[in-house]
């Protein structure tokens, strides 16, 4: 049987399933359980703690990679000597900061014969953080009111406009609400000093979180969109437990979002839904969340699906998946051998 | 002026010391020193032998070298005195 | 004969873990040893370090390419080569062979054009500082004169009287575009209505040629769009002077501002990913002007004034290590011969530092310091460089604009600034400064030329 099917080899970065957990362990699950391909796994790690890197029953083989702030050549150059040794047919990138880079090189690893399958750099900017007034204006939707800020004291500007609290947001990551001026301040000094400028503040919308997770083919179709509540929160804002529903309004919104930007490539969106009902998009994540697998679980197989668009063949999208299924994270210790830390943090290969 | 006794240093120059649980790389030259110094020579002893098979001055070796103890001493890889 | 092997610093580095952040390994060392052709190692043994280096080459080509995005996209462009980024005479030159003009904003920089040969009438005088010398000399020479504010508006109109010549003017405007922070102190303002008030103060004087309008909206911007903005903001004047006064501008200068290669402290990805091209900057700015409602007889001239982006990348500075320390808490720093004094850009750029020779991948992190007495003088404040030793030598990348003029006679003397040109002949543009030059200047009260001690 296994041999009809081809066997590809696909590169995955976010290894790092910890608390607050790249999406890298779960896109490989999903992977593993596809079922019109084989594959092989090449993690890509950018620290040599990431634990995906000690899953051999997942991960064939891990490769260190500069990190984005180094530039595309530096990783260009990297991925051509992993090229060299692995021949990737795929490559699966799940950071928000290392997007950038993998969409402007595409087009180069395209012609190496590694596929991709990533928002269009357009699509990458407009969904913005920091354009995102401007998104919900041009597609009509209602997102909460937020102004990029360069100084502490542009935020308290804002300060008439919006209620407190106010949420600040990171440029990629990091997000708090600030009740005063003060933890605005000390917020923004954070924040600023690990992911860069702008800091975005936020208008704090009251009411019930859900995500849907999805994926669009660059023409305006829906391949997949499962949406889900978030049943427990850890305090850095991540779900530990969510729960598949059957939210008609969610979805015609996920179509609409498809539909009109003709979105390329995985993608969550984070929505709040307000007193009145009225769904307000708080944040277009650009990549696969942390908890794909309950999409794979309950039908949606978006990794797969994802790895048949990048390779260009034909992919069904999906109409239905199963309503009221829960994903429960836990934490799991492995043991593992000093001789393999060693391996990866001088070698950068395991 | 000793290296911790119980100090792993393997050949890839990667450093662990099990009662901190800390670990560390060297690069090839740190390597060289280390085992020079687990040998039990003296510094004299170690920056002629790096000398002798390295491009280098003894005058900058040797500023190197005491730089490098005292980093592993910032690390507490080095026995004290009275230990 | 024992050949001995290569010897490298040793270094002991712990081995932590983090989530990435930009703090994260930027590796940067692979070396550049060689620009256009030249040895670093051989440039520095014959002409000194710390030492400026441009390519000739590199200027033209990248004119040539900004020059081709523009023209298109739009059927009348024209360059002014904005002095103030570099005014060194060869650099000027090479810009005013490839056809540009001369934009300057002060007496000294008009001067030096009209020495360079620049007819009058191919310069442009921007800024708040004319005096009224500077502007009777312009007015006579017909050169381009963009008004920062009313009471050089009303010199003019003396002037004009006085001489009888017709001042050729432009107004500088500012404006919101939706970058911060908005530059409302050159110009007059297009919201509250003061450039429109004045337009129709220059028209209503009757003394004056009103040729043109001029703006110029941000440093370093990373917004393409802005200009945009800006560009049918001044079409909206160009229209209404049509429309109240039947009167064409023949030229819309949208200034400079265009971000170059490098990459702003604070920044996350490298300037050279990230940074908007010309080709991106053009097409925002033609586009707007095509797309306007402004229905002139004949399409305005633009005219633009970049000059960061032209000239940063054609520049490197060479420099050398001094000495390599511990700081108290452990890190390394490493001392170079390069200061902020001729470094003026590396309090607003983490500028791309790379070594001029071989090293095996092994990598410390390092704190990069110049050699001033001073504690601001901090070149890069976190960089991973390989292991470097007293006497290597390093080239700092993209340094073209603003050193060479905002440099510093600080603590010590100024070196000299090379040309590669187009057969791969260095030349001296600059020679390095000497104390005779510096105490020709000097003059001492004849009852303090003695002491005794």
């Amino acid at each position: 049987m296994k041999t009809n099917k081809p066997t590809l080899t696909i590169g995955v970065t976010g290894l790092n399933a910890i608390d607050s957990p790249g999406p890298g362990v779960a896109v490989i699950r999903g992977l593993r359980e596809a079922a019109s391909f084989n594959c092989r796994i090449i993690g890509l790690s950018y620290e040599s703690l990431e634990p995906g890197i000690y899953m051999h029953d997942l991960v064939d083989k891990t490769y260190h990679i500069p990190y984005p702030s180094s530039g595309t050549e530096i990783l260009s150059d990297r991925l051509d000597y992993i090229h060299e040794i692995e021949k990737l047919d795929v490559i699966i990138p799940n950071f928000d900061a290392e997007l950038y880079s993998f969409i402007k090189l595409a087009p180069k690893l395209k012609a190496k014969g590694i596929h991709t399958f990533l928002p269009t750099l357009e699509q990458f900017e407009e969904r913005h953080k920091v354009n995102l007034p401007d998104f919900g204006a041009k597609y009509d939707m209602h997102v909460p009111r937020s102004k990029a800020v360069y100084t502490p004291s542009e935020a308290l500007s804002l300060e008439k406009e919006y209620e407190w609290p106010l949420v600040v947001k990171g440029k990629y990551y990091d997000a708090t609400l600030a009740y005063n001026f003060d933890q605005v301040k000390s917020a923004f000094n954070k924040i600023s000093a690990k992911w860069g400028l702008p800091i975005i503040i936020q208008e704090f919308i009251h009411g019930t979180e859900y995500n849907v997770t999805g994926l669009g083919d660059g023409n305006g179709n829906t391949i997949a969109a499962v949406p889900m509540r978030k049943q427990y929160i850890t305090d850095k804002g991540k779900a530990w437990g969510g729960i598949s529903i059957d939210d008609k309004k969610a979805l015609k919104l996920t179509h609409k979002f498809l539909s009109e930007t003709k979105w390329r490539g995985a993608f969550e969106l984070e929505l709040m839904k307000n007193k009145e009902g009225n769904y307000y998009l708080l944040e277009i994540n650009p990549r696969i969340p942390a908890w794909i697998y309950l999409a794979v679980g309950v039908g949606q197989n978006i990794p797969e699906a994802l790895t048949r668009l990048a390779m260009g063949w034909p992919t069904e999208p999906f109409t239905t998946y199963e309503v009221g299924k829960m994903f429960i994270r836990y934490a799991w210790d492995m043991i593992v051998d000093l001789s393999e830390f060693e391996k990866i943090s001088t070698l950068g290969e395991l | 002026m000793n290296l911790k006794n119980n100090i792993a240093v393997s050949d890839s120059g990667f450093v662990f010391n099990p009662a901190s649980g800390e670990s560390f790389s060297v690069n090839p030259i740190g390597l060289e020193m280390l085992n020079l110094l687990r040998q039990g020579l003296s510094q004299e002893e170690i920056v002629t032998s790096i000398e002798k098979d390295f491009q280098a001055e003894k005058i900058n070796i040797e500023r190197d070298f005491n730089d490098f103890i005292d980093m592993m001493k910032q690390y507490h890889l080095m026995q004290n005195e009275d230990e | 004969m024992i050949t001995k092997k290569r010897y490298e610093r040793p270094v002991i580095k712990k081995l932590e873990s983090n989530m990435p952040n930009k703090f994260g390994m930027r590796t940067e060392y692979e070396p550049v040893m060689h620009i256009e052709g030249a040895a670093v190692k051989d440039l520095i043994a014959k002409y000194g370090s710390p030492l400026f280096v441009i390519s000739e080459r590199r200027i033209r080509k990248t004119f040539q390419t900004a020059k081709q995005a523009f023209e298109t996209r739009y059927p009348r462009v024209q360059f002014a080569w904005s002095y103030k980024t570099n005014y060194l005479n060869a650099v000027c030159n090479v810009f005013h062979q490839e056809g540009a003009w001369a934009e300057v904003v002060s007496g000294f920089e008009y001067d030096k054009a009209i020495q360079n040969g620049v007819p009058g009438a191919n310069i442009i005088f921007n800024g708040p500082d004319k005096s009224e010398q500077d502007l009777r000399k312009a007015v006579t020479n017909g050169s381009l004169i963009h008004i920062d504010h009313l009471d050089e508006l009303y010199m003019l109109q003396e002037i004009a009287k006085s001489t009888k010549q017709r001042p050729k003017v432009a107004i500088r405007v500012n404006m919101d575009t939706g970058v911060y922070p908005v530059w409302d102190r050159f110009g007059f303002n297009f919201e509250n209505g003061q450039a429109w008030d004045a337009l129709n103060k220059i028209m209503f004087s009757g003394t004056m040629d009103l040729v043109g309008l001029h703006t110029h909206i941000g440093t370093f911007m990373l917004s393409p769009n802005a200009y945009a903005v800006a560009a049918s903001k001044l079409t909206n004047l160009a229209q209404r002077l049509q429309q109240k006064y039947d009167h064409e501008i023949k030229y819309i200068d949208m200034g400079g501002g265009f971000a170059s290669r490098n990459t702003l402290k604070g920044a996350y990805l490298p300037g050279v990913d990230t940074n908007p091209t010309i080709d991106e900057f053009a097409e925002a700015i033609t586009s707007a002007l095509i797309n306007s409602d402004f229905r002139p007889k004949n399409p305005p001239l633009l005219i633009l004034e970049t000059g960061r982006a032209l000239i940063d990348d054609a520049a490197w500075l060479l420099g050398s290590v001094i000495a390599n320390k511990r700081l108290s808490d452990g890190r390394r720093s490493t001392i170079l011969d390069i200061g902020v004094n001729i470094l003026f850009t590396a309090f607003w750029y983490a500028h791309k530092i790379t070594p001029a020779q071989k090293f095996t991948s092994y990598t410390e992190d390092t704190v990069l310091y110049g050699p001033l007495c001073m504690n601001i003088d901090v070149i890069r404040d976190n960089i991973t460089l390989p292991l470097l030793n007293k006497g290597d030598q390093v080239v700092v990348h993209h340094v073209g604009a603003y050193n060479m003029t905002q440099w510093m006679q600080f603590i010590t003397l100024r070196p000299k600034v090379v040309m590669i040109d187009m057969d791969g002949k260095v030349h001296v543009i600059r020679n390095n400064e000497s104390l005779e030059n510096l105490l020709e200047l000097e003059v001492v009260p004849s009852h303090l030329s003695t002491f005794e001690l």
